[in-house]
């Protein structure tokens, strides 16, 4: 065998995962992508054994709702021809695994700095000096923005070369983010300090990163959760999932200076993360999710309090929605703008909303479920065919009705939840496990490995923005410089899950 | 037109009308009581992911709790966490909340700069860096301004541009990769100004605390005006920091 077939949240022995020649391992991985849209690749990266670099490559098939792991051995010093240049879904990864590790590349197209992680290979290279594309042209000029935006958001830096008010090209920069978040979850043993960690990779997604942690790591320590867990954390993903799309939504309305739709739905989120504070203390969830056990049981109260607020969102919800995809000036702002078709989304790799927007399947409720999706909740995704801000739009609007939809039947039906007690979890030694989670954003993938005492030597993060911010650069092309807000505000894409 | 008008009257009345008395729903992880009560406390203290809490006497420091609540949870009668979001103070120690402590947390106003609240007092710009911050205090601090809290209705506002800006708002526990960036924003604000710290990260570094990753340095250069803790800080943490940084002393 090639590669392993495993499922979402299962653990392996290590040792079964199949260590092949680099050779092999690349036109394997190759193989696995060639003109198979169902599959992509959900995490490929490496770590330090001994003096040698073990790669990882991970595949998810979302029908046949497996996932193929593969591994090889290489030195840090040999050349060596890249994924890449045969399938861009590997650029960012094999930029990672330059940057870390040195490896040379001699065919990559764009063998850039990833983030500037602290533990990199290179430290000659700095965030101050990064090669930017450039087009040697009089006729064309650059625009510069950033780190620093002119809102109250993350930093990276946006390298625009326009002609006139005309986007040619977006390069964007990353790195400002990095807080050497991989590296602390090895430093830091405790189970509460990981989790803590997990809260942070992006703080619009503490449930979605957090829910792929805890289950990563039941799953290590050989621990099956209660079926409450798995309701309690269900049902925190679909709430995250409708608050952060309506606060979107919100936004846009503000980049296309619709006022009144920008107040009524920045409003509309706030009693969805008032919600959150209600069942456990916290506006954006932190502290509610927790391997082994919640400290927050959710019981008949709650869900009555959370069937009044549904209530008396639904109609407001849809009147403002409503107007909003009425009105002319709204429409006519979003219809035909940062337009990234299939082919292009396909090639980049995205995942998530960014997928379905152009009419690329990729949601991991329904290919890859876990917790209650698939049970419970079995899931449809929600796909549009334009891949503009329009599109991105309606699937925000439509998600949050589906979404709502899902919150209602998991309430109807609260199940016991237990006494928040430790229970006692030791993961497992010579393991590899690797979760995947449907953020509101896209696909979260955790992998852990073990070694023969039980210690992680990695702890892999992969936030959707990963592959996505791509689609952004893509998007824009060919807009004007000034729809360049409104087209990021459609993604909305996260620099700390990217920075880690 | 008579949509928009509709519209507007099914919103009814979403402002908060006193933001210094208002009640946060449901629970909170404001302010915590310690009790005296005797528990063990290597277990206590070895709990806490931040290492916020010390023994002999109990203490909680603020400023490296993250509001996890986890030790509430495991020592109910030594600690519970109360709904007082009103958490800012400019000097650090008194973020130190020690068993027995009962009195809420202030300003003090002997060392308010008088500069603050002569030029600040009816008008305050700030311009907001985000230094590793994880997003949250960033979705708080712009709640600052939503139709609920409306912060600018105290003249208190967030701009674009350092030279419009009377002081820096860090969240954040400031990354390697961005201390340069931070150092020259905070340069291009025109004297007089002020720093405020948002968040647990800005003011100890929280759970990432030891990463090699970090570059804290501004702040042994800088002096710091407002602490204001939270993970993320609560927008009404954040108004009423504000507005006792800048009430007359
Ligand atoms: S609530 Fe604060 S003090 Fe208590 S365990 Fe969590 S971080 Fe530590």
């Amino acid at each position: 065998m090639n590669y392993i077939s495993i499922y979402n949240n299962q653990t392996i022995a290590l040792n079964d995962i199949p260590v092949l020649g680099y050779k092999d391992f690349r036109n394997i991985n190759l193989e696995l992508l060639s003109d198979q849209p169902e599959r992509h690749c959900v995490s490929y990266f490496g770590y330090k054994d001994n003096d040698k670099i073990k790669l990882f490559c991970c595949i998810a098939d979302d029908a046949t709702h497996q996932i193929y792991v593969s591994s090889s051995m290489v030195d840090m010093n040999t050349i060596r021809p890249s994924f890449s240049a045969q399938n861009h879904n590997f650029e960012k990864f094999e930029r990672e695994i330059h940057e870390n590790f040195g490896i040379p590349y001699s065919d990559h197209p764009w063998l850039k700095p990833y983030r500037y992680s602290h533990n990199r290979y290179d430290e000659n290279k700095t965030i101050e000096n990064y090669p930017f594309y450039k087009g040697q042209c009089e006729e064309l000029h650059e625009v510069g923005v950033g780190p620093i935006h002119a809102g109250i958001i993350e930093p990276g830096h946006f390298r625009f070369i326009c002609n006139g008010e005309q986007i040619m090209h977006l390069e964007i920069q990353f790195g400002y983010q990095h807080r050497g978040i991989e590296q602390l979850f090895l430093q830091k043993k405790k189970l509460l300090e990981r989790t803590t960690l997990a809260e942070s990779i992006a703080g619009d997604t503490t449930v979605g990163h957090t829910t792929a942690f805890v289950n990563l790591w039941e799953s290590l320590c050989g621990y099956v959760p209660d079926p409450s867990l798995d309701y309690a954390r269900t049902l925190a993903l679909e709430l995250e999932r409708i608050a952060v799309h309506t606060g979107d939504l919100a936004a846009i309305c503000g980049d296309i200076a619709y006022q009144l739709g920008n107040a009524v739905l920045g409003r509309l989120r706030t009693p969805m993360i008032n919600f959150f504070q209600e069942w456990g203390g916290s506006r954006l969830a932190k502290g509610l999710i927790r391997a082994g056990k919640i400290n927050y049981p959710f019981n008949q109260e709650h869900a009555d309090r959370l069937n009044e607020i549904l209530k008396a969102y639904e109609p407001d919800f849809g009147e403002i929605t409503e107007k909003l995809f009425r009105l002319p000036s709204a429409l006519s702002r979003m219809e035909k703008t940062g337009v990234v078709s299939y082919n292009e989304v396909l090639e980049i790799g995205t995942v998530g909303m960014a997928a379905r927007m152009s009419g690329l399947k990729r949601d991991i409720r329904t290919s890859h479920p876990y917790n209650l999706y698939g049970k419970t909740i079995v899931h449809q995704p929600v796909l549009k065919h334009h891949g503009d801000v329009y599109s991105r739009a309606q699937i925000r609007k439509e998600e949050i009705k589906q979404s709502i939809g899902y919150l209602k039947k998991l309430i109807a039906n609260v199940p016991e939840f237990n006494k928040p007690e430790d229970v006692s979890l030791t993961p497992a030694s010579g393991k590899f496990v690797l979760s995947l989670i449907e953020g509101w954003r896209g696909e979260i993938c955790h992998c852990a490995i073990t070694d023969d005492s039980g210690n992680l030597v990695a702890y892999k993060i992969k936030d959707p923005s990963h592959h996505n911010w791509m689609a952004l650069a893509q998007a824009v092309r060919n807009n004007d410089i000034s729809d360049f807000p409104i087209c990021n505000k459609s993604f909305n894409f996260s620099y700390s899950g990217h920075d880690l | 037109m008579f949509d928009n008008l509709k519209i507007m009257w099914h919103q009814g009345k979403q402002f908060i009308p006193d933001v210094t008395t208002a009640k946060v729903p449901g629970i909170f992880r404001g302010r915590p009581l310690i009790s005296m009560a005797n528990v063990d406390e290597t277990v206590l203290t070895d709990l806490c992911p931040t290492k916020a809490i010390s023994g002999n006497p109990v203490c909680i420091d603020l400023g490296k709790c993250t509001f996890c609540g986890e030790c509430a949870v495991q020592f109910p009668d030594k600690i519970r966490f109360t709904s007082d979001y009103k958490l800012s103070t400019n000097e650090r120690e008194r973020l130190i909340i020690k068993e027995g402590d009962e009195a809420s947390i202030m300003v003090n106003p002997e060392n308010v700069r008088k500069e603050i609240h002569r030029l600040f007092g009816g008008s305050l710009k700030l311009r907001q860096v985000s230094a590793g911050g994880d997003g949250s205090c960033e979705l708080e601090l712009n709640a600052t301004n939503n139709v609920q809290f409306d912060v600018s209705r105290f003249g208190i506002d967030f701009v674009a541009s350092p030279r419009h800006a009377d002081g820096i708002v860090i969240t954040g526990p400031i990354s390697e990769n961005m201390a340069e960036p931070l150092e020259i924003c905070y340069n291009a604000i025109p004297n007089p100004k002020i720093i405020i710290l948002a968040g647990t990260d800005a003011i100890s570094g929280g759970i990432f605390t030891g990463s090699p990753a970090l570059n804290r340095s501004f702040l042994d250069n800088h002096p710091v005006d407002l602490y204001i803790p939270g993970n993320p800080v609560h927008p009404l943490t954040f108004v009423n920091g504000v507005l006792s940084l800048l009430r007359k002393g």
